[in-house]
């Protein structure tokens, strides 16, 4: 008898749900009848007056949610700054970020809420594979975006509405080698990567590259992969033997925490050299922040900067999110204020189509020049790709140095 | 020889799943043209399809021939690699879309259905839990494989070369499947009409092979192999039967679901999905095909019906997931179904 009660509650608490749901999917639908993007916008709204739609996904749940947090939150800060002051051309800002699980499918599933939603502007995908999928979608759909952290060259190619705030991942392969060679940091190289992240194979193929083309001399190429990613001691063991003075590592910081500390256990000390992946070491938790000591990478964005929008931005990121802002939360908070730039310069006002925004964003972005925290006078070509210098920058005493 | 496991209701249910199937169809299909569901929608229709695919495929495995299979989203994986490899091959020589898929996807399920032949002769000679172990390794292989294989076309024919990228090809070849970057710049040449026809002929083909002699014999051996082999069943052929259309489907279902993208890596079909597919089977009941087709279908949808709570989406997926594993399995549940369908059943 006990067990016939809970099993009716049980269904009438599932019946409640799936109503709910139903109910989610119902409101969806409705609104997204129409074609066209833009003059739904205004309905979807309801509550304020006519804002910009910017939409974008990221990983903000699973094993990579902490790039996608950090996007969304550094976007988020610059969308509030914005909107406090006045916003764009007079409108406001409206930001809405969806969770893609760091799954090219789940992306395109995300991307189609925002479409629903009215999306007008898309910050395309935090990270590589799920923005290729989006951005052949933003492509199709003829809707503006400007990426903060998709490096892929995949990303971008051609697709002449598909912006990146970052530098493609062969740039920062090619920016690591000849910048060791240029600061004769070592003649002899060797390289740990990560033989199933496009991230870590496409620097690593133009690092090999123009490491040849710079006559410095790889000793050691060794590889990791999902599932074996904990213990480095044999390519560790083959850097050494083959006499390596300076390892790269073009992967992300958790890896890379890894192998500073089994390293540092089997005595090996040799120069340690990363990309912007490796930004947020010094953050991560149980980490022995000294490990990383004399660690050099690549990054276009430094915490520890004391200029004053980088002071402020992370301020305000530390008071509200109580976390030190990577590059990932810089990046986003840039394509925000390029975004803005972008609008103001072109007069451009939200009750105008997606695809007449695009169509002005375009011709802006290719002519503008934009001053972020990631970067001074950045430029972008048709294709799409960012034009900044990366910042060589050298661990002491637990932060970031800059090294010229 | 007269059969005790195949229920009297069983055609009858075959008929009604075909026709809900259908009728799920027109109405779907009636609603896009005239603009009624959203973007949202819309954009799951083709994955919803392959998902159908997979879970009515696994289901012949786990359901009617009652093998632990873990191992589902490596043929998946093959399918989609070699399906969307050969699609974009042929880009130049079938400029028509639909012949191209079609093609496509027979090319995946003749891979596919390969693998599985391949993978069936030491694996179908075990049971139960070992099976489901080197299932399991199937796929991780796969993936390893898939993560290191690269694949090119040029005019001198087709290259291809492991780990590195060997392939060195001629000015104006392509590189087809790119090692961990897998496959980019996919035609979307998938279709919901596609997806449709396909669920359609892999139900017909599942229900075809179940009510006949090969698939009594399937289903003996599920019931009791001792008992099959004693009156003279050959175990391992039938298994084989049955694992290899379950790869094939699979893999006709991976290349659907590829070409619905404009990028897939091999690490998509991992574990997870293998899972995932074997909750659509469970839930919608094993050796149940329309219970798995409504599975697939509802369980696509729901977490992306769920965004609206956030954080809590997939907790709360997780809970809707438990409730309803209660509540199907509950006697009231079963008794009402039992009347529905298969006549003689008393509650």
């Amino acid at each position: 008898m006990n067990m016939k009660k809970l099993l009716c509650t049980l269904a009438a608490f599932a019946m409640v749900l799936g109503l709910t749901a139903c109910g989610g999917s119902d409101g969806t639908s409705g609104t997204g009848a129409g074609e066209t993007a833009g003059t739904e916008a205004g309905n979807d709204a309801g509550t304020e007056t006519a804002a910009f739609m910017v939409g974008a996904t990221g990983p903000l749940t699973g094993g990579a949610a902490i790039y996608g947090n950090a996007a969304k939150n550094g976007a988020q800060i610059a969308v509030d700054e914005i909107n406090a002051a006045g916003g764009v051309n007079g409108y406001a800002i409206s930001l809405r970020y969806e969770d893609d699980t760091h799954d090219a499918e789940k992306a395109v599933n995300a991307y189609n809420v925002l479409k629903d939603w009215g999306m007008q502007l898309s910050l395309g995908s935090v990270t590589s594979k799920p923005c290729e999928a989006t951005s052949a979608e933003t492509f199709a759909d003829r809707i503006f975006a400007l990426t903060p952290s998709a490096s892929s060259v995949a990303t971008i190619d051609g697709k002449d509405n598909m912006f990146q705030m970052c530098f493609t991942d062969p740039n920062q392969g090619t920016a690591s080698a000849e910048y060791i060679s240029s600061q004769n940091l070592a003649s002899k190289v060797a390289v740990i990567w990560k033989s199933d992240d496009v991230y870590s194979r496409g620097i690593r193929d133009t690092f090999l590259a123009e490491a040849a083309a710079r006559n410095l001399e790889v000793v050691s190429d060794t590889t990791f992969a999902d599932g074996n990613d904990k213990d480095f001691s044999v390519q560790l063991s083959d850097a050494r033997d083959n006499g390596a003075e300076l390892v790269f590592l073009p992967m992300y910081y958790e890896p890379a925490s890894l192998i500073l500390s089994q390293a540092s256990g089997m005595g090996y000390a040799p120069k340690w050299f990363g990309v912007d992946g490796m930004d947020g070491i010094l953050t991560m938790k149980g980490f022995d922040a000294s490990l990383a000591e004399g660690v050099m990478l690549l990054t276009p964005f430094n915490a520890d900067a004391d200029d004053e929008r980088t002071t402020a931005f992370v301020a305000s990121y530390q008071e509200r999110f109580t976390d030190i802002p990577n590059q990932f939360a810089a990046d986003a908070y840039d394509c925000v204020y390029a975004l803005k730039q972008a609008l103001e310069n072109a007069s451009a006002t939200p009750d105008m189509s997606a695809s007449e925004l695009n169509d002005l964003m375009i011709q802006q972005f290719t002519t503008m020049t934009f001053d972020g925290l990631t970067g001074s006078s950045m430029t972008w070509d048709a294709s799409g790709a960012v034009s900044k210098s990366p910042k060589g920058m050298v661990i002491q005493d637990g932060a970031y140095v800059g090294m010229d | 020889m007269k059969s005790k496991t195949a229920l009297p209701g069983v055609p009858l249910m075959n008929k009604v799943t075909c026709v809900l199937v259908i009728a799920a169809y027109a109405v779907l299909q009636f609603m896009q043209t005239r603009g009624m569901l959203s973007a949202s929608l819309r954009g799951m229709l083709v994955p919803i399809c392959a998902y159908v695919v997979m879970a009515v495929s696994l289901n012949l495995t786990v359901g009617i021939l009652g093998e632990l299979s873990l191992g589902h989203a490596g043929f998946m994986s093959v399918g989609a690699f070699t399906g969307t490899a050969a699609a974009m091959a042929l880009q130049d020589l079938i400029p028509l879309a639909p012949v191209r898929l079609a093609l496509a996807m027979i090319l995946a399920a003749a891979f596919a259905g390969a693998a599985g032949f391949l993978i069936g002769i030491p694996v179908l000679r075990l049971n139960g839990d070992y099976l489901a172990i080197v299932t399991l390794a199937f796929g991780e292989i796969i993936k390893a494989v898939v993560n290191n294989l690269y694949v090119g076309i040029d005019s001198a024919g087709i290259h291809m070369s492991l780990l590195n990228d060997n392939t060195h090809l001629l000015p104006g070849g392509k590189l087809l499947i790119q090692g961990p970057m897998g496959i980019g710049g996919i035609q979307k040449i998938s279709t919901f009409t596609a997806g449709f026809v396909l669920v359609l002929l892999t139900l017909v083909i599942i229900f075809n092979l179940v009510s006949s002699r090969a698939g009594r014999a399937i289903m003996s051996i599920r019931d009791n192999r001792i008992a099959a082999e004693s009156v003279g069943v050959n175990v391992v052929k039938y298994k084989m039967m049955a694992f290899v259309t379950s790869a094939a489907m699979a893999g006709a279902a991976g290349a659907l679901f590829a070409m619905n993208y404009s990028t897939i890596v091999a690490n998509k079909f991992d574990f997870n999905l293998s899972i995932l597919v074997l909750v659509f089977v469970v839930l919608g009941g094993l050796g149940n095909l329309l219970g798995s087709v409504i599975a697939a279908a509802a369980l696509t949808i729901l977490p992306e019906a769920l965004r609206q709570f956030y954080d809590y989406r997939m907790l709360v997926y997780a809970i809707v997931l438990i409730l309803v594993m209660l509540i199907t399995n509950s006697p009231a549940v079963k008794a009402l179904y039992g009347r529905r369908f298969s006549g003689k059943e008393e509650a």
